[in-house]
């Protein structure tokens, strides 16, 4: 983010003032948490495993399962296509294939291929989100088969290599290394 | 008749700032009405005083008069209805608190429909106790209320187009807003299910049907976070999270992530697909920014602005809204005259942070073309950049944390146009 500084600056005396207050007002804060009415309740693992969309870049929370492109292209067609176009091109919505090495252009096209940074995003974004109309509907196998195809068609992988909870987070995205975390994030 | 108390105005093209207008001594061009002194048999009515009003309701709504105030515009992705945005009408506002039915909207896979009794929030992950919450436990727990700003990311974003597009005030900025949020500190929740010392980061699921989902530092969420429940008084509106949303005050507004269902707590950020391929900064050199979280010190002259004629010379209030994601705002500076002289403008009081402050100009039109603009300045000593310097560095179209000054032209005829400067 742009930053730039008040030709104007001024001292600020209030933070001598405010540290004293500071004191006091920590002692009310932890006051209070100390009367926090406990409500939680305690929940099961089952129950967790039922309500958590979550996988991490290193895999975990990829469920059991695999596919390949060949088997996801007939998925893409059926599930995807109308808003995504054929082979993640040309489609109403956002676009799933190509723009490599664009970037550094003056017409930057930003897809699965181009820009995202890890494979496991793709499983992790298909399950909670797609098909738009219809989320939720797809099976394990099926979101990997489509995980594998959208991968192909970027020509990260190849046709019949298997997506599974061990290989996918084993994918390298080609736009990994050109991402960096904003200043004071870690 | 002009008075004897005149002052010369504090900026170039008959700008008056706070000086002025904490002396009250402007002085307006117009000539003093006087009235004619008959006697009349009975004083005049309007219609509407003919007759006894209209009934008190349950729910009260503005005038129809002020039909015209609305979110716009709305636009969807294609096919679908609930996806996209809708834009608070700034230019028609005036202090600093959005009314809730006009609150922006930014939607991924459009408004659930809660049944706060079945609603859930989750807490887990690396904690001690995994907990769940009902609506009605988190309503009992230790609240605060503060009024702040919300803003989307890509608010502003069209200020990137390489042409001055013709757009008012709202198209251009209208997705910030500013509430009331009243709702449970989240350090509050999590000390009860205490985070383990590897708990770093937290991961936000809504129960959209996208489960849209951001990863938040656990920095930022044991500092000001709260879930709230409470908007401007009342319960969270539909459209803005009800029954309950994480917010993070001065943040941008995605990561806010609205029908709360879910915060799992993690060592590393789950690199979701809007964090990733959405909400992230390309650069002109290919690399992109991740985790651009504050929203930087921004400010807009609501009014005059494009749809808000002035329709001859005359005294004109330049009002506005200014913000920062740092804190509060320090100053605001006007200028009538392209840039060229600022004087600074005078305040409302309320000047919170992480919150929009209203300022306010007084400017002697005479009926002349002139551009017109407002920078702001925050308490770190942030100055709102010009569409130049934030353009500098970025890939063309990246459109994502746009806190450039905005220029109005007004023309001869006084109607105001956005403009590049």
């Amino acid at each position: 983010m742009f930053m730039s500084r008040d030709p104007r600056p001024r001292p600020n005396f209030g933070r001598a003032i405010g540290s004293g207050l500071l004191v006091a007002v920590l002692m009310v804060v932890n006051d209070v948490q100390a009367r926090s009415p406990g409500l939680g309740q305690p929940v099961t693992a089952t129950e967790l495993a039922a309500i958590d969309f979550t996988v991490m870049p290193d895999g975990a929370g990829l469920p059991v399962g695999s596919g390949t492109a060949e088997q996801g292209v007939a998925i893409y067609q059926r599930h995807c296509l109308a808003c995504h176009g054929d082979k993640g091109v040309d489609g109403v919505n956002d676009r799933l294939s190509g723009g490599h090495d664009s970037l550094s252009t003056l017409a930057p096209v930003k897809t699965v291929g181009s820009y995202w940074p890890y494979a496991t995003t793709v499983f992790d974004f298909i399950r909670r989100a797609m098909p738009y109309t219809a989320p939720g509907s797809l099976g394990n196998d099926d979101i990997y088969a489509l995980t594998a195809y959208l991968l192909y068609i970027n020509d990260v992988v190849g046709e019949q290599d298997v997506m599974d909870a061990r290989s996918l987070p084993e994918v390298n995205m080609p736009n990994r290394d050109n991402f960096v975390w904003a200043a004071g994030v870690d | 008749m002009t008075d004897q108390r005149s002052y010369p105005p504090d900026a170039g093209n008959g700008l008056y700032g706070r000086r002025a207008l904490l002396r009250g001594g402007i002085v307006g061009g117009t000539a003093l009405l006087t009235a004619s002194a008959h006697a009349l048999d009975q004083p005049r009515r309007e219609v509407w005083m003919q007759a006894p009003g209209g009934p008190m309701s349950a729910a009260g709504a503005p005038s129809r008069h002020e039909a015209h105030v609305q979110r716009a515009p709305i636009a969807s992705q294609p096919g679908t209805d609930g996806s996209g945005a809708s834009r608070t009408p700034l230019q028609h506002l005036d202090g600093i608190i959005t009314p809730s039915r006009l609150h922006f909207e930014r939607h991924h896979s459009g408004i659930p429909d809660i049944h706060p009794a079945r609603h859930q929030l989750y807490i887990h992950g690396l904690v001690e106790r995994p907990l769940r919450f009902d609506v009605e436990a988190l309503a009992r727990y230790p609240m605060v209320s503060r009024l702040q700003f919300l803003e989307c990311s890509g608010n502003s974003g069209v200020m990137v187009s390489a042409a001055a597009p013709d757009l008012d005030c709202a198209a251009i900025h209208g997705l910030v807003s500013v509430s009331e949020w009243g709702g449970v500190p989240l350090s509050i929740l999590l000390d009860e299910a205490g985070v383990a010392p590897e708990g770093k980061w937290v991961v936000a699921d809504g129960a959209d049907a996208a489960v849209m989902s951001r990863s938040v530092p656990i920095e930022k969420i044991m500092d000001d976070a709260i879930v709230a429940l409470y908007q401007n008084g009342e319960r969270l509106r539909p459209g803005n999270g009800y029954p309950m949303r994480l917010f993070l005050p001065g943040w941008e507004g995605n990561a806010s992530v609205k029908w709360l269902r879910s915060i799992k707590v993690t060592a590393q950020p789950a690199m979701s697909k809007e964090e990733t391929s959405k909400y992230s900064d390309l650069k002109a050199d290919g690399s992109a920014e991740l985790f651009t979280f504050p929203m930087g010190v921004k400010s807009v002259i609501t009014s005059p602005s494009p749809g808000l004629k002035m329709h001859e010379p005359g005294l004109y209030q330049v009002s506005g809204l200014a913000w920062s994601g740092a804190g509060r705002i320090r100053r605001v500076e006007v200028s009538v005259d392209g840039g060229r002289t600022w004087a600074e403008a005078q305040l409302d009081d309320h000047v919170l942070p992480k919150c929009a402050t209203r300022f306010r100009a007084a400017w002697q039109y005479n009926g002349a073309p002139a551009v017109i603009m407002s920078r702001a300045v925050d308490d770190t000593g942030a100055l709102q950049p010009t569409r130049e310097e934030v353009m500098r560095g970025r890939s063309p179209g990246s459109f994502y944390h746009i806190n450039a000054i905005q220029a109005w032209q007004i023309s001869a005829q006084g109607e105001a146009r956005n403009v590049y400067v």
